[in-house]
């Protein structure tokens, strides 16, 4: 599977260096565009010394979590959002006729790899956040495993969006909605936000457990919205019941999938 | 090698269902050139798309080399090939050459068979002066070839053709009939070739399948469906208006 994918990622690498200027240029904007985010966090707190009780760099910490893990996937896995394109043209067809996964097909369709530049960004200030709160080994150990998390729940999110679109071909704006409004969504704490919100995130869509839950362990605070310390280790779960239900509605998509007329 | 039984595609289109196929069997022998006729929207690509896998039968089953091309759709995908006159299955922006070594990869040919069948193919299809050039500059012709080709390299048991001559001139739709030709005796491919050009159809099939509104309407040998008159044209349109009325 990995084989695979980084055959069609490599082929789509060389075929986007058949235009060199517009690849040169997606680069450089790669780099631009991830650096506002952290900018604006650093505009807060030129203004306060505390956002909802996170200093600055505890802050950047989460923010550091949620983004490797969600530049991970808009490298990897967000062409996942490009179907309704195929499935409108009737192009998905051609993928279903290679021997290979058609969620493989789909993930590297396109696949940019200046998409890196952010991925190298959020590491940065991760590493920052990490060193600047000296935070005890034996608690980072929970930082890969975040990281890893939060990766498979972002590309189950873009996965059950892909999957929507077979039944919406036409809206791929709500499928955005979901996708990049989690990515910007975890990357404050979730103290700022209300909590029937939290709630909703903790349970229905589970994007607590990206960064929030196990963050606060890393971190070694409590939560201010109460929830008991077991719920710190509950992100491979979540991942796991998500994963699931994303390749499920994956394969109903497929099997709903009325290609054109030709 | 090809099973349809009963086999059924419907879709909704606003609130009435449309029967693209409907209750249709038939079987192919390993080995046959069977050409496969209709009038526009009788149901031959839905058929064909149900023979790969892209679409899921609404009713009864469909068997491609014994298997249920919807659930094994990858096996199945190693085991036929498919080439599409209205649109090719190649990489846009790959030379030609990348997007054979690339389906070589994707469908885990042995490198030795694959030289040898590229080569062969290339030499009777005359690829060799177009193999580095990007898919998007290619003419008409010259992607058919290439769409041939990619469909042949994994020595595929079944060839299924939607409509390959479309758009050809006279010497290039020779050289594909010719090729077709030599690919059903030479390998002993099956192969199932929908198309409007009854040229096609008199040069390569033997046996010959019309459906209409999605039914069988007739399945027999080209001579059979001639029944002693002279002109296939003739006897195809009076069989594609009778099914209008």
């Amino acid at each position: 599977m990995v084989r695979t994918y980084v055959l069609l990622a490599w082929t789509w690498t060389r075929a986007a260096a058949a235009y060199p200027v517009s690849f040169a240029i997606m680069t450089v904007l790669g780099f631009l565009v991830a650096g506002l985010d952290v900018a604006a966090i650093l505009v807060i707190f030129s203004n306060t010394t505390t956002l909802a009780g996170f200093t600055r760099d505890q802050v950047l910490f989460l923010y550091g979590t949620s983004n490797v893990a969600f530049a991970l996937c808009d490298m990897l896995v967000s062409n996942l959002d490009r179907i309704s394109l195929h499935v409108k043209s009737g192009t998905f067809d051609t993928m279903l006729i290679r021997p290979v996964s058609t969620w493989i097909q789909t993930a590297t369709d396109r696949f940019l790899i200046t998409r890196i530049g952010r991925v190298l960004q959020a590491l940065l200030v991760l590493g920052y956040a990490v060193t600047a709160l000296d935070l005890p080994w034996s608690r980072l150990w929970m930082v890969p495993v975040m990281i890893g998390c939060g990766f498979v729940i972002f590309s189950a999110l873009w996965t059950l969006a892909g999957a929507l679109q077979f039944v919406l071909t036409d809206a791929p704006e709500v499928s955005s909605a979901f996708t990049y409004g989690s990515g910007q969504l975890t990357q404050y704490p979730f103290a700022i936000y209300g909590r029937e919100v939290v709630r909703g995130v903790t349970y229905v869509l589970p994007l607590a457990f990206v960064n929030w839950q196990p963050g606060l362990y890393v971190l070694g605070l409590p939560d201010p919205f109460g929830t008991p310390e077991f719920m710190r280790f509950l992100g491979p779960v979540a991942a796991l019941v998500l994963a699931l239900l994303a390749g499920l509605a994956w394969r109903q998509g497929i099997r709903r999938y009325r290609s054109t007329g030709s | 090698m090809i099973e349809l039984d009963r086999a059924g595609r419907s879709f909704k289109v606003k609130r009435n269902v449309v029967h693209a196929v409907h209750d249709l069997s038939f079987t192919v022998a390993p080995g046959e050139f069977v050409g496969y006729l209709g009038p526009n929207g009788a149901g031959k690509s839905t058929t064909i798309k149900m023979l790969c896998g892209i679409l899921t039968p609404t009713s009864g089953t469909v068997r491609v080399a014994g298997l249920d091309p919807s659930r094994k759709r990858t096996v199945v995908a190693r085991r036929i090939g498919v080439v599409f006159g209205q649109r090719t299955t190649l990489w846009w922006d790959l030379p030609l050459k990348d997007s054979f070594e690339l389906i070589r990869l994707l469908y885990k040919v042995d490198r030795k068979d694959f030289r040898v069948r590229l080569d062969e193919l290339v030499e009777t299809l005359d690829l060799s002066t177009f193999m580095k050039t990007p898919v998007r500059q290619l003419s008409l012709g010259q992607r058919m070839r290439g769409d041939l080709t990619a469909a042949l390299l994994h020595a595929p048991e079944v060839l299924v053709l939607d409509e390959p001559t479309i758009g050809l001139d006279v010497v290039s739709k020779n050289s594909i009939r010719a090729f077709l030709q030599r690919v059903n005796a030479e390998r002993g491919t099956t192969v199932l070739l929908t198309t409007h050009d009854l040229g096609d159809i008199e040069r390569l099939c033997k046996r010959v399948m019309v459906i209409d509104h999605g039914r069988m309407q007739f399945d027999g040998t080209l001579d059979e469906l001639m029944a002693g008159e002279s002109s296939l044209e003739e006897v195809v349109t009076r069989l594609y208006t009778a099914g209008a009325q």
